[in-house]
């Protein structure tokens, strides 16, 4: 699942600021003869105060290369797809991949070598998206989940117990569905664009399968699917709420007695409610069904542009296998998100109590990761129609014929490239 | 003398024309050398696949769809623009008092970002909650709150996409609407009323409107034209927090996020762009000739 944060506000003041982002003329680089080896390095925007100075603070303490750290606010992934195709792109940057096209194309460098020996300590859910053929080419950085949020109080006024099945989850967003209180809020669009792949997990199936066909040519996918449109068409979901899915405002302000949002909204949500509130997975559905949540995580890569790919490398090692204690600062210090080192992780005492200590579980126990080989174009023709499902009231079982179609062929592209 | 002409002539065109060239004769033939190509991540590829990018994007229903929503976004924001701006340019001709300042006030809009007033359209005017300006004023009737741009049916959207523009381009159109006007002969009028028109729709339909055909032709084939790019409000009113719009998208916000966005399929949105610049260059060539775009109002 590609983890959007919160940093687009809105997408279009996100262009704005990605084109006053792009403008900026210091790449880090030019000047190469004099003083050492210089190196550039992008991240997306985080909205937790401190971050920023937090990736200066560690780049700055970097001796064997002076690094320039370029905070890019704005569209990030166009950004650095536009920029890999340039020699003015970073040398080492965060991506949310990287993606299939990406590796086959040779635009990030293989990093398996920067992981040996600890290979094992690195989260396999969040690493397995980032290997392709066994080669690894993004050093995660931190986990990010997703997961439902519920205000215990107004389940409790509405005598509904936290859901445990999807068709719990139906009838207790109608329950709690009040004149000024919607039961559910799943993003602005009614699920489709966040939810993605999650109720095909939780109905017991996947979007790729191991031998890299579409996971969800099922019956139960369709009857799943069908649900979604049922809490669309009851009306008992949030739409049009000032902010999305990934913002609690709407949570927080009493618009909904539950969304879907991600665990960096976490500490927001305690801060506002105290205890009242609690975190549910994706509840399963049908008799394979379970639980499940979405995980995923930022990595660092190496441009294959970069004029410095050794010294590029050798610093991502340095970051990102080395300073574990930048690592943990990183995940928790500022933001909310599980370290990508299981013994990292399990070290963390913000993460051992509460909601905290329930998302972990989650995460470990029912995550899921999209797969490399969920290309875009099969995201967007399932999204699609997914949307059609929700919105239009389409027939699950024809849309989802014409998505495996789709998928199918798409997979076959990806999988015959060299 | 001539070589110094010369001189001149390139001093101050010649940046123009680099520039031009630069940055849009080269994208132009790269592109169109792209959409030959299987170029997922590259600029420089290699596999050559012959015509299959517009045979895949003739097939892409996405794309299809995507011409239809432009043709629905038209048939809407055209007449309906060229129907606001000749009446607030007819109103405003018609003030004895304040001229400027009605011209200046409904002129300010088009001075707005479209990026800007799609936010504010979205997240104040036509949110989906219960204190939404639009909901505001429903719930006053007692109406339940609409999710204005979350309903596809009936497609509420419309009315957002649709009343965004027209606050923004109305008063753009009604300035060259004005300026026409005031180049209709006064004589004619008074000749008019000579022979007898009464002021108001006769005089409308046979002096005014006939008078105005230059002007009117002229608007018509900038709000096709303006209608063929649309991008910024479509964008930011129905892109979900990652920057996806799952419905609703004309050709532009469709190949932009094919090219540029995660799919950076650049061959096969090259394709589609080569496609739909086909597209508007014949609609804009048959639309002049139809409609007469620089015929003179003598052999009209």
């Amino acid at each position: 699942m590609t983890i959007s944060r919160r940093t687009l506000l809105g997408a279009g003041a996100g262009i704005g600021a990605g084109v006053l982002g792009g403008c900026g003329s210091n790449t880090g680089r030019g000047g190469g003869s004099s003083g050492g080896t210089r190196l550039t390095q992008w991240y997306h925007q985080y909205g937790e105060a401190g971050t920023e100075q937090a990736v200066e603070r560690y780049a700055a303490a970097y001796e064997k290369a002076h690094v320039t750290v370029q905070w890019r606010p704005g569209n990030y992934d166009q950004q650095t797809a536009a920029a890999l195709l340039t020699d003015s792109g970073p040398d080492v940057f965060e991506v949310n991949g990287p993606s299939l096209d990406q590796i086959q194309g040779g635009q990030v460098e293989d990093l398996t070598a920067l992981l040996d020996g600890v290979r094992d300590d690195f989260n396999p859910a969040v690493l397995a998206p980032k290997t392709y053929r066994g080669k690894v080419y993004g050093i995660p950085q931190t986990i990010d989940m997703q997961m439902l949020y519920y205000r215990k109080s107004m389940l409790r006024d509405a005598g509904v117990r936290p859901p445990r099945t999807l068709d719990e989850l139906v009838d207790a967003a109608k329950e709690l569905t009040r004149n000024k209180v919607k039961g559910l809020f799943l993003g602005n669009d009614g699920g489709a664009g966040v939810l993605g792949g999650t109720p095909l997990y939780a109905a017991g199936l996947r979007l790729v399968t191991d031998d890299g066909k579409a996971g969800f040519d099922d019956p139960a996918a369709a009857r799943t699917l069908g649900k979604l449109r049922e809490l669309y068409a009851g009306k008992t979901l949030l739409l049009g709420a000032p902010t999305d899915w990934s913002d609690p405002s709407a949570f927080l302000q009493g618009l909904t007695a539950m969304q879907w949002s991600g665990l960096w909204a976490l500490p927001q949500v305690r801060k506002e409610l105290g205890d009242d509130f609690g975190v549910l997975p994706f509840p399963g559905d049908g008799s394979h069904g379970k639980p499940t949540v979405p995980v995923g995580a930022y990595g660092a890569a190496v441009s294959a542009r970069s004029k410095e790919k050794e010294a590029a490398k050798a610093y991502v090692k340095w970051l990102w296998v080395e300073r574990t204690d930048y690592q943990e600062d990183f995940a928790l210090g500022y933001g909310f998100h599980i370290p990508a080192r299981i013994s990292l992780a399990k070290k963390a005492a913000k993460l051992r109590t509460g909601a905290a200590a329930d998302a972990v579980g989650f995460a470990t126990e029912h995550g899921y990761a999209q797969p490399l080989l969920w290309t875009p174009a099969a995201q967007t023709a399932y999204q699609d129609a997914l949307s059609r499902i929700i919105k239009d009231g389409a027939s699950p079982e024809s849309e989802l014929r014409g998505v495996v179609r789709k998928v199918s062929a798409e997979l076959d592209r990806v999988q015959h490239k060299s | 003398m001539r070589r110094r002409r010369a001189f001149w002539f390139w001093v101050f065109v010649g940046p123009f024309a680099a520039g031009l060239a630069l940055f849009t004769y080269v994208p132009l033939v790269w592109s169109v050398g792209l959409s030959f190509f299987d170029a997922h991540n590259t600029v420089t590829p290699t596999d050559f696949v012959g015509l299959d990018n517009y045979r895949a994007m003739l097939r892409d229903s996405a794309f299809t769809g995507s011409l239809r929503t432009f043709l629905v976004f038209t048939a809407f924001i055209v007449p309906v623009t060229f129907a606001l701006s000749l009446a607030l340019a007819l109103m405003v001709n018609r003030v004895r008092r304040a001229q400027a300042f009605f011209r200046s006030v409904f002129f300010l809009p088009a001075a707005c970002s479209y990026v800007v007033a799609a936010l504010i359209w979205k997240m104040s005017l036509f949110n989906g909650v219960r204190f939404g300006l639009a909901n505001t004023v429903l719930g006053w009737f007692g109406t339940d709150p609409v999710a204005w741009l979350s309903t596809t049916r009936p497609p509420w959207y419309w009315l957002v996409i649709v009343t965004v523009r027209l606050w923004l381009q109305a008063g753009f159109y009604m300035i060259l609407f004005l300026a026409g006007l005031q180049r209709i002969d006064p004589v004619l009028y008074e000749a008019a009323a000579v022979d007898g028109a009464r002021p108001g729709w006769t005089v409308l339909r046979h002096i005014t409107l006939p008078q105005l055909r230059a002007t009117s032709v002229a608007v018509v084939l900038l709000l096709v034209i303006n209608a063929f790019q649309a991008f910024d409000e479509f964008y930011n009113l129905l892109s979900d927090a990652r920057g996806y719009p799952p419905y609703a998208r004309p050709p532009l916000v469709y190949l932009y996020y094919t090219a540029l966005g995660q799919g950076q399929n650049l061959g096969l949105g090259s394709a589609g762009a080569v496609i739909l610049a086909l597209i508007i260059a014949i609609v804009t060539v048959g639309q002049a000739r139809w409609l007469g775009l620089g015929r003179s109002a003598a052999d009209g």
